[in-house]
Protein backbone atom coordinates (compact mmCIF):
# COMPACT_ATOMS: atom_id res chain seq x y z
CA UNK A 1 0.00 0.00 0.00
CA UNK A 2 1.22 3.47 -0.85
CA UNK A 3 2.43 5.68 1.99
CA UNK A 4 0.11 8.52 1.00
CA UNK A 5 -3.11 9.06 -0.93
CA UNK A 6 -1.62 12.12 -2.62
CA UNK A 7 1.87 13.58 -2.85
CA UNK A 8 1.99 17.17 -4.08
CA UNK A 9 5.38 18.19 -5.50
CA UNK A 10 5.93 21.90 -4.97
CA UNK A 11 5.44 23.78 -1.69
CA UNK A 12 4.44 27.14 -3.16
CA UNK A 13 1.01 28.72 -3.36
CA UNK A 14 -0.31 26.32 -6.03
CA UNK A 15 0.96 23.15 -4.36
CA UNK A 16 0.14 24.41 -0.87
CA UNK A 17 -3.47 25.24 -1.80
CA UNK A 18 -4.00 21.85 -3.46
CA UNK A 19 -2.38 19.97 -0.57
CA UNK A 20 -4.47 21.70 2.10
CA UNK A 21 -7.61 21.42 -0.03
CA UNK A 22 -7.10 17.66 -0.29
CA UNK A 23 -6.09 17.12 3.33
CA UNK A 24 -9.15 18.94 4.66
CA UNK A 25 -11.29 16.35 2.82
CA UNK A 26 -9.54 13.56 4.70
CA UNK A 27 -6.90 12.52 2.16
CA UNK A 28 -3.49 11.49 3.51
CA UNK A 29 -1.30 14.16 1.90
CA UNK A 30 2.41 14.95 1.74
CA UNK A 31 3.66 18.25 0.39
CA UNK A 32 7.21 17.84 -0.93
CA UNK A 33 9.12 21.13 -1.15
CA UNK A 34 12.51 21.53 -2.76
CA UNK A 35 14.21 24.14 -0.55
CA UNK A 36 15.98 27.42 -1.00
CA UNK A 37 17.59 26.26 -4.25
CA UNK A 38 14.13 26.51 -5.84
CA UNK A 39 12.99 29.73 -7.52
CA UNK A 40 10.06 30.12 -5.12
CA UNK A 41 7.71 32.39 -7.05
CA UNK A 42 5.39 32.31 -4.03
CA UNK A 43 7.95 34.31 -2.02
CA UNK A 44 7.94 37.17 -4.52
CA UNK A 45 4.25 37.47 -5.27
CA UNK A 46 2.58 40.89 -5.49
CA UNK A 47 -0.60 39.66 -3.79
CA UNK A 48 -3.43 40.57 -6.16
CA UNK A 49 -6.70 38.68 -6.33
CA UNK A 50 -7.17 40.00 -9.85
CA UNK A 51 -10.03 39.10 -12.12
CA UNK A 52 -10.88 41.96 -14.47
CA UNK A 53 -8.48 41.22 -17.32
CA UNK A 54 -7.85 37.50 -16.81
CA UNK A 55 -8.83 35.23 -19.67
CA UNK A 56 -9.53 37.87 -22.32
CA UNK A 57 -8.78 35.21 -24.94
CA UNK A 58 -9.92 32.18 -22.92
CA UNK A 59 -13.39 32.45 -21.36
CA UNK A 60 -12.73 29.30 -19.29
CA UNK A 61 -9.86 31.16 -17.58
CA UNK A 62 -12.06 34.23 -17.02
CA UNK A 63 -14.72 32.07 -15.38
CA UNK A 64 -12.14 30.15 -13.32
CA UNK A 65 -10.62 33.41 -12.01
CA UNK A 66 -14.08 34.70 -11.08
CA UNK A 67 -14.90 31.46 -9.32
CA UNK A 68 -11.70 31.74 -7.35
CA UNK A 69 -12.56 35.29 -6.27
CA UNK A 70 -15.92 33.94 -5.05
CA UNK A 71 -14.22 31.09 -3.17
CA UNK A 72 -11.54 33.31 -1.63
CA UNK A 73 -13.57 34.37 1.46
CA UNK A 74 -13.96 30.66 2.25
CA UNK A 75 -10.21 30.17 1.91
CA UNK A 76 -9.54 33.14 4.18
CA UNK A 77 -11.99 31.81 6.76
CA UNK A 78 -10.41 28.35 6.51
CA UNK A 79 -6.93 29.75 7.16
CA UNK A 80 -8.15 31.81 10.13
CA UNK A 81 -10.01 28.86 11.67
CA UNK A 82 -7.16 26.36 11.18
CA UNK A 83 -4.16 28.55 11.98
CA UNK A 84 -5.30 31.86 13.47
CA UNK A 85 -3.53 33.65 10.61
CA UNK A 86 -5.43 36.51 8.99
CA UNK A 87 -4.25 36.62 5.37
CA UNK A 88 -5.58 40.20 5.06
CA UNK A 89 -7.97 39.61 2.17
CA UNK A 90 -9.53 42.86 0.96
CA UNK A 91 -12.00 42.47 -1.92
CA UNK A 92 -12.65 46.16 -2.29
CA UNK A 93 -12.40 46.28 -6.09
CA UNK A 94 -9.53 46.83 -8.50
CA UNK A 95 -8.41 49.71 -10.74
CA UNK A 96 -6.33 49.55 -13.92
CA UNK A 97 -5.15 53.07 -14.80
CA UNK A 98 -5.04 54.61 -18.28
CA UNK A 99 -2.65 57.50 -18.94
CA UNK A 100 -4.13 58.72 -22.24
CA UNK A 101 -7.37 58.80 -24.21
CA UNK A 102 -5.93 56.11 -26.49
CA UNK A 103 -5.29 53.85 -23.49
CA UNK A 104 -8.85 54.55 -22.27
CA UNK A 105 -10.26 53.43 -25.63
CA UNK A 106 -8.07 50.34 -25.71
CA UNK A 107 -9.06 49.39 -22.17
CA UNK A 108 -12.76 50.01 -22.81
CA UNK A 109 -12.57 47.75 -25.87
CA UNK A 110 -10.93 44.98 -23.81
CA UNK A 111 -13.57 45.24 -21.08
CA UNK A 112 -16.38 45.19 -23.69
CA UNK A 113 -14.83 42.15 -25.40
CA UNK A 114 -14.61 40.27 -22.07
CA UNK A 115 -18.17 41.29 -21.21
CA UNK A 116 -19.38 39.82 -24.52
CA UNK A 117 -17.27 36.66 -24.33
CA UNK A 118 -17.48 35.83 -20.65
CA UNK A 119 -20.37 37.81 -19.13
CA UNK A 120 -20.70 41.01 -17.14
CA UNK A 121 -19.02 41.16 -13.74
CA UNK A 122 -19.65 44.86 -13.23
CA UNK A 123 -16.35 46.14 -14.66
CA UNK A 124 -16.78 49.69 -15.89
CA UNK A 125 -14.70 52.58 -17.17
CA UNK A 126 -14.26 55.62 -14.92
CA UNK A 127 -13.29 59.03 -16.29
CA UNK A 128 -10.87 61.19 -14.33
CA UNK A 129 -13.58 62.90 -12.27
CA UNK A 130 -15.25 59.62 -11.29
CA UNK A 131 -11.86 58.12 -10.48
CA UNK A 132 -10.85 61.11 -8.33
CA UNK A 133 -14.11 60.82 -6.41
CA UNK A 134 -13.19 57.22 -5.59
CA UNK A 135 -9.45 57.75 -5.11
CA UNK A 136 -8.39 61.37 -4.47
CA UNK A 137 -4.66 60.50 -4.60
CA UNK A 138 -4.52 60.00 -8.40
CA UNK A 139 -2.52 62.57 -10.34
CA UNK A 140 -3.28 64.71 -13.37
CA UNK A 141 -1.45 62.30 -15.70
CA UNK A 142 -4.24 59.75 -15.26
CA UNK A 143 -7.02 59.90 -17.87
CA UNK A 144 -9.20 57.33 -16.13
CA UNK A 145 -9.34 53.67 -15.19
CA UNK A 146 -11.28 50.46 -15.47
CA UNK A 147 -12.84 49.41 -12.16
CA UNK A 148 -13.84 45.85 -11.34
CA UNK A 149 -15.79 45.46 -8.07
CA UNK A 150 -14.72 41.84 -7.42
CA UNK A 151 -10.95 42.39 -7.62
CA UNK A 152 -8.97 42.44 -4.40
CA UNK A 153 -5.68 41.68 -2.69
CA UNK A 154 -4.21 39.65 0.15
CA UNK A 155 -0.90 39.04 1.90
CA UNK A 156 0.82 36.27 -0.09
CA UNK A 157 3.45 35.47 2.54
CA UNK A 158 0.83 35.01 5.25
CA UNK A 159 -1.18 32.88 2.82
CA UNK A 160 1.79 30.63 2.12
CA UNK A 161 2.63 30.27 5.81
CA UNK A 162 -0.97 29.53 6.75
CA UNK A 163 -1.44 26.97 3.95
CA UNK A 164 1.55 25.03 5.27
CA UNK A 165 0.33 25.31 8.88
CA UNK A 166 -3.24 24.36 7.94
CA UNK A 167 -1.95 21.30 6.07
CA UNK A 168 -0.22 20.10 9.24
CA UNK A 169 -3.35 20.79 11.30
CA UNK A 170 -5.35 18.67 8.84
CA UNK A 171 -2.96 15.76 9.39
CA UNK A 172 -0.78 16.23 6.32
CA UNK A 173 3.01 16.15 6.13
CA UNK A 174 5.21 19.00 4.92
CA UNK A 175 8.51 17.57 3.68
CA UNK A 176 11.03 20.33 2.88
CA UNK A 177 14.53 20.10 1.39
CA UNK A 178 13.66 17.24 -0.97
CA UNK A 179 14.51 17.46 -4.65
CA UNK A 180 12.46 14.89 -6.54
CA UNK A 181 14.85 13.31 -9.05
CA UNK A 182 12.68 10.56 -10.45
CA UNK A 183 9.07 9.36 -10.40
CA UNK A 184 8.37 5.66 -11.06
CA UNK A 185 4.90 4.33 -11.79
CA UNK A 186 3.25 0.96 -11.30
CA UNK A 187 -0.54 0.59 -11.54
CA UNK A 188 -2.03 2.36 -8.54
CA UNK A 189 1.25 3.60 -7.12
CA UNK A 190 3.83 6.29 -7.77
CA UNK A 191 7.30 6.13 -6.21
CA UNK A 192 9.22 9.37 -5.81
CA UNK A 193 13.00 9.31 -5.53
CA UNK A 194 14.47 12.14 -3.44
CA UNK A 195 18.09 11.42 -2.58
CA UNK A 196 18.12 8.10 -0.75
CA UNK A 197 14.49 8.53 0.28
CA UNK A 198 11.52 6.79 -1.40
CA UNK A 199 8.02 8.20 -1.02
CA UNK A 200 4.94 6.40 -2.37
CA UNK A 201 1.44 7.60 -3.15
CA UNK A 202 -1.64 6.56 -5.09
CA UNK A 203 -1.71 9.96 -6.79
CA UNK A 204 0.91 12.58 -7.54
CA UNK A 205 0.40 16.26 -8.34
CA UNK A 206 3.17 18.16 -10.12
CA UNK A 207 2.86 21.77 -8.96
CA UNK A 208 6.54 22.68 -8.87
CA UNK A 209 6.45 25.97 -10.74
CA UNK A 210 9.41 26.25 -13.11
CA UNK A 211 10.57 22.83 -11.87
CA UNK A 212 7.46 21.26 -13.40
CA UNK A 213 8.97 21.40 -16.89
CA UNK A 214 11.48 18.72 -15.80
CA UNK A 215 9.14 16.65 -13.60
CA UNK A 216 5.97 16.52 -15.71
CA UNK A 217 7.30 14.30 -18.57
CA UNK A 218 8.25 11.59 -16.02
CA UNK A 219 4.53 10.82 -15.65
CA UNK A 220 3.20 11.63 -19.13
CA UNK A 221 2.40 15.29 -18.47
CA UNK A 222 3.42 18.37 -20.43
CA UNK A 223 4.36 21.62 -18.67
CA UNK A 224 6.05 23.99 -21.13
CA UNK A 225 6.71 26.77 -18.61
CA UNK A 226 9.30 29.54 -18.82
CA UNK A 227 10.40 32.32 -16.44
CA UNK A 228 9.31 35.96 -16.71
CA UNK A 229 11.00 38.23 -14.18
CA UNK A 230 9.06 40.77 -12.17
CA UNK A 231 10.52 43.28 -9.73
CA UNK A 232 8.73 44.83 -6.77
CA UNK A 233 9.60 48.08 -4.99
CA UNK A 234 8.35 48.41 -1.40
CA UNK A 235 7.95 51.66 0.53
CA UNK A 236 7.95 52.32 4.25
CA UNK A 237 4.60 52.13 6.02
CA UNK A 238 2.48 55.18 5.32
CA UNK A 239 -1.03 56.23 6.35
CA UNK A 240 -3.78 54.51 4.32
CA UNK A 241 -4.53 56.23 0.99
CA UNK A 242 -5.29 53.26 -1.28
CA UNK A 243 -7.79 50.63 -0.16
CA UNK A 244 -8.52 49.01 -3.51
CA UNK A 245 -6.20 46.84 -5.58
CA UNK A 246 -4.52 48.30 -8.66
CA UNK A 247 -2.42 46.66 -11.38
CA UNK A 248 0.66 48.71 -10.45
CA UNK A 249 0.38 49.34 -6.70
CA UNK A 250 -1.29 48.03 -3.59
CA UNK A 251 -1.17 49.20 0.00
CA UNK A 252 -1.03 46.42 2.58
CA UNK A 253 -3.18 46.28 5.68
CA UNK A 254 -0.13 47.43 7.67
CA UNK A 255 0.61 50.42 5.44
CA UNK A 256 3.50 49.37 3.16
CA UNK A 257 3.01 50.19 -0.51
CA UNK A 258 4.06 47.56 -3.05
CA UNK A 259 4.86 48.87 -6.52
CA UNK A 260 5.32 46.52 -9.43
CA UNK A 261 4.11 45.19 -12.75
CA UNK A 262 7.48 44.95 -14.51
CA UNK A 263 8.00 42.20 -17.09
CA UNK A 264 11.48 41.11 -18.18
CA UNK A 265 12.75 38.13 -20.10
CA UNK A 266 15.87 37.54 -17.98
CA UNK A 267 16.16 33.76 -18.06
CA UNK A 268 16.61 32.34 -14.57
CA UNK A 269 18.35 35.48 -13.23
CA UNK A 270 16.55 36.67 -10.06
CA UNK A 271 18.68 39.78 -9.50
CA UNK A 272 17.25 43.29 -9.14
CA UNK A 273 18.39 46.35 -11.04
CA UNK A 274 18.05 50.11 -10.66
CA UNK A 275 16.79 50.82 -14.24
CA UNK A 276 13.69 48.64 -13.80
CA UNK A 277 13.06 49.90 -10.25
CA UNK A 278 13.35 53.46 -11.58
CA UNK A 279 10.77 52.69 -14.26
CA UNK A 280 8.39 51.21 -11.69
CA UNK A 281 8.82 54.28 -9.47
CA UNK A 282 8.32 56.73 -12.36
CA UNK A 283 5.12 55.07 -13.52
CA UNK A 284 3.72 55.01 -10.00
CA UNK A 285 4.70 58.64 -9.37
CA UNK A 286 2.71 59.66 -12.43
CA UNK A 287 -0.36 57.91 -11.01
CA UNK A 288 0.24 58.71 -7.32
CA UNK A 289 2.24 61.98 -7.01
CA UNK A 290 2.11 61.77 -3.19
CA UNK A 291 4.54 58.82 -3.32
CA UNK A 292 7.39 61.31 -3.93
CA UNK A 293 7.72 61.58 -0.13
CA UNK A 294 7.68 57.82 0.56
CA UNK A 295 10.99 56.16 1.37
CA UNK A 296 11.77 52.92 -0.45
CA UNK A 297 12.82 50.19 1.97
CA UNK A 298 13.15 47.10 -0.24
CA UNK A 299 13.34 45.88 -3.82
CA UNK A 300 13.10 42.26 -4.84
CA UNK A 301 12.75 40.18 -7.97
CA UNK A 302 11.06 36.86 -8.65
CA UNK A 303 10.30 34.71 -11.65
CA UNK A 304 6.71 34.31 -12.84
CA UNK A 305 5.87 30.85 -14.12
CA UNK A 306 4.58 31.50 -17.64
CA UNK A 307 2.86 29.14 -20.05
CA UNK A 308 2.98 29.91 -23.81
CA UNK A 309 -0.43 31.68 -23.73
CA UNK A 310 -0.24 32.99 -20.16
CA UNK A 311 -3.21 30.86 -19.08
CA UNK A 312 -3.05 28.06 -16.49
CA UNK A 313 -2.40 24.41 -17.27
CA UNK A 314 -4.34 21.66 -15.51
CA UNK A 315 -3.85 18.12 -16.75
CA UNK A 316 -4.60 14.54 -15.77
CA UNK A 317 -2.10 12.15 -17.35
CA UNK A 318 -3.56 9.80 -19.96
CA UNK A 319 -0.56 7.44 -19.78
CA UNK A 320 -0.14 7.56 -15.98
CA UNK A 321 -3.63 7.74 -14.41
CA UNK A 322 -3.49 9.42 -11.03
CA UNK A 323 -0.77 11.88 -12.08
CA UNK A 324 -1.93 15.49 -12.27
CA UNK A 325 -0.23 18.78 -13.05
CA UNK A 326 -1.17 22.37 -12.23
CA UNK A 327 0.53 25.65 -12.97
CA UNK A 328 -0.33 29.31 -13.37
CA UNK A 329 1.26 32.72 -12.80
CA UNK A 330 -1.53 33.84 -10.45
CA UNK A 331 -1.01 31.71 -7.38
CA UNK A 332 -2.82 34.20 -5.14
CA UNK A 333 -5.80 34.91 -7.41
CA UNK A 334 -6.39 31.23 -8.05
CA UNK A 335 -5.69 29.98 -4.51
CA UNK A 336 -9.39 29.87 -3.66
CA UNK A 337 -10.19 27.73 -6.70
CA UNK A 338 -7.13 25.51 -6.25
CA UNK A 339 -7.96 24.72 -2.62
CA UNK A 340 -11.74 24.46 -2.84
CA UNK A 341 -12.48 23.33 -6.43
CA UNK A 342 -9.38 21.73 -8.01
CA UNK A 343 -8.27 19.77 -4.92
CA UNK A 344 -11.67 18.04 -4.49
CA UNK A 345 -11.53 16.98 -8.17
CA UNK A 346 -8.05 15.49 -7.66
CA UNK A 347 -9.25 13.67 -4.53
CA UNK A 348 -12.16 12.28 -6.60
CA UNK A 349 -9.64 11.18 -9.22
CA UNK A 350 -10.87 13.03 -12.31
CA UNK A 351 -10.78 16.56 -13.69
CA UNK A 352 -14.30 17.56 -14.80
CA UNK A 353 -14.91 18.51 -18.46
CA UNK A 354 -14.75 22.17 -17.50
CA UNK A 355 -10.96 21.72 -17.19
CA UNK A 356 -10.56 20.59 -20.85
CA UNK A 357 -9.74 24.14 -22.00
CA UNK A 358 -6.66 24.12 -19.72
CA UNK A 359 -5.13 20.96 -21.21
CA UNK A 360 -1.69 21.61 -22.76
CA UNK A 361 -2.72 19.99 -26.06
CA UNK A 362 -3.96 23.50 -26.91
CA UNK A 363 -0.32 24.38 -27.67
CA UNK A 364 -0.14 21.71 -30.38
CA UNK A 365 -3.31 22.74 -32.23
CA UNK A 366 -2.66 24.09 -35.70
CA UNK A 367 -4.51 27.26 -36.67
CA UNK A 368 -7.33 26.55 -39.15
CA UNK B 1 0.38 53.67 25.43
CA UNK B 2 3.13 52.64 27.80
CA UNK B 3 5.53 55.38 28.77
CA UNK B 4 9.27 55.22 28.94
CA UNK B 5 10.67 57.08 31.97
CA UNK B 6 12.12 60.46 31.12
CA UNK B 7 15.44 61.62 32.45
CA UNK B 8 18.62 60.51 30.76
CA UNK B 9 20.65 57.41 31.52
CA UNK B 10 23.60 59.11 29.83
CA UNK B 11 25.96 61.73 31.22
CA UNK B 12 28.41 63.65 29.09
CA UNK B 13 32.18 63.48 29.44
CA UNK B 14 34.02 66.79 29.64
CA UNK B 15 33.28 68.13 26.21
CA UNK B 16 34.88 71.28 24.79
CA UNK B 17 32.62 71.41 21.71
CA UNK B 18 30.30 74.37 21.16
CA UNK B 19 26.68 74.07 22.26
CA UNK B 20 23.76 74.00 19.79
CA UNK B 21 20.14 74.65 20.64
CA UNK B 22 17.21 72.70 19.17
CA UNK B 23 13.75 71.63 20.26
CA UNK B 24 12.07 68.29 20.88
CA UNK B 25 8.27 68.24 21.19
CA UNK B 26 8.50 71.99 21.77
CA UNK B 27 10.96 71.56 24.64
CA UNK B 28 14.35 73.36 24.51
CA UNK B 29 17.27 70.95 24.16
CA UNK B 30 21.04 71.38 24.09
CA UNK B 31 23.44 69.43 21.88
CA UNK B 32 27.16 69.69 21.19
CA UNK B 33 28.42 70.45 17.72
CA UNK B 34 28.85 67.17 15.83
CA UNK B 35 26.32 65.22 17.91
CA UNK B 36 24.02 62.96 16.01
CA UNK B 37 20.42 63.85 16.69
CA UNK B 38 19.88 60.47 18.33
CA UNK B 39 22.83 60.97 20.70
CA UNK B 40 21.67 64.46 21.64
CA UNK B 41 18.12 63.26 22.29
CA UNK B 42 19.34 60.36 24.43
CA UNK B 43 21.66 62.67 26.37
CA UNK B 44 18.76 65.09 26.84
CA UNK B 45 16.37 62.46 28.24
CA UNK B 46 13.93 62.51 25.33
CA UNK B 47 12.22 59.22 26.25
CA UNK B 48 10.68 57.42 23.30
CA UNK B 49 11.35 58.64 19.76
CA UNK B 50 8.52 57.05 17.83
CA UNK B 51 5.41 54.84 18.19
CA UNK B 52 5.25 51.98 15.67
CA UNK B 53 2.62 52.01 12.89
CA UNK B 54 0.94 48.67 13.64
CA UNK B 55 0.96 48.25 17.44
CA UNK B 56 1.79 51.81 18.56
CA UNK B 57 4.68 50.40 20.60
CA UNK B 58 7.01 53.15 21.91
CA UNK B 59 10.58 52.84 20.61
CA UNK B 60 13.98 54.44 21.13
CA UNK B 61 17.29 53.94 19.27
CA UNK B 62 18.69 50.46 19.36
CA UNK B 63 21.49 50.13 16.81
CA UNK B 64 22.72 53.74 16.46
CA UNK B 65 24.09 52.87 13.02
CA UNK B 66 21.23 53.24 10.55
CA UNK B 67 19.86 49.73 10.55
CA UNK B 68 17.03 49.34 13.06
CA UNK B 69 14.84 52.36 12.15
CA UNK B 70 13.66 52.66 15.75
CA UNK B 71 14.99 56.23 16.00
CA UNK B 72 12.62 57.68 13.38
CA UNK B 73 11.55 61.25 14.16
CA UNK B 74 10.06 64.22 12.35
CA UNK B 75 12.66 66.91 11.67
CA UNK B 76 11.51 70.37 10.57
CA UNK B 77 8.27 68.87 9.29
CA UNK B 78 9.86 65.95 7.42
CA UNK B 79 8.86 62.54 8.80
CA UNK B 80 10.82 59.26 8.90
CA UNK B 81 14.25 60.81 9.47
CA UNK B 82 16.74 58.45 11.08
CA UNK B 83 17.97 60.42 14.10
CA UNK B 84 21.17 58.37 14.35
CA UNK B 85 22.27 59.37 10.85
CA UNK B 86 21.85 63.15 10.97
CA UNK B 87 23.77 65.79 12.86
CA UNK B 88 22.03 68.35 15.02
CA UNK B 89 21.83 71.82 13.49
CA UNK B 90 21.10 75.03 15.39
CA UNK B 91 17.35 75.65 15.63
CA UNK B 92 16.22 72.22 14.45
CA UNK B 93 12.62 71.43 15.37
CA UNK B 94 12.17 67.75 16.17
CA UNK B 95 9.01 65.85 17.00
CA UNK B 96 8.16 62.25 17.82
CA UNK B 97 6.79 60.18 14.97
CA UNK B 98 3.46 58.65 15.91
CA UNK B 99 2.52 55.71 13.68
CA UNK B 100 2.97 55.67 9.92
CA UNK B 101 3.98 58.75 8.01
CA UNK B 102 1.21 60.69 6.29
CA UNK B 103 1.89 61.41 2.62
Amino acid sequence: MAGYDIIVIGGGLVGGAIAWGAARLGARVALVDEGDVAFRAARGNFGLVWVQSKGADMPAYAHWSRRSAELWPGLQAGMLAATGVDVALQQTGGLAFCLSDAEMEERAALIARMHNASGDIGTRMLDRAELRAMLPAVGDAVAGASFCPIDGHANPLKLLRSLHAALLRAGGDYLPNRTVERIDHQPGMFTLHAGAERLTAAKVVVAAGLGSARLAPMVGLDMPVTPLRGQIVVTERVRPFLDCATHIARQTDEGSVLLGDSHEDAGFDTSTGVPVARGIAARNLAVFPLLKDANVVRVWAALRVMTPDGCPIYQHSESHPGAFAATCHSGVTLAGAHALALAPAIVAGQLPESFDAFHPHRFQLQPA
Amino acid sequence: MRSIPTGSSFSRLDDPRAELRFSFEGRAMVAREGDTLAAALLAGGAGFFRATPVSASPRAPWCMMGVCFDCLVEVDGVASRQACLIEVREGMRVRRQHGAKAL
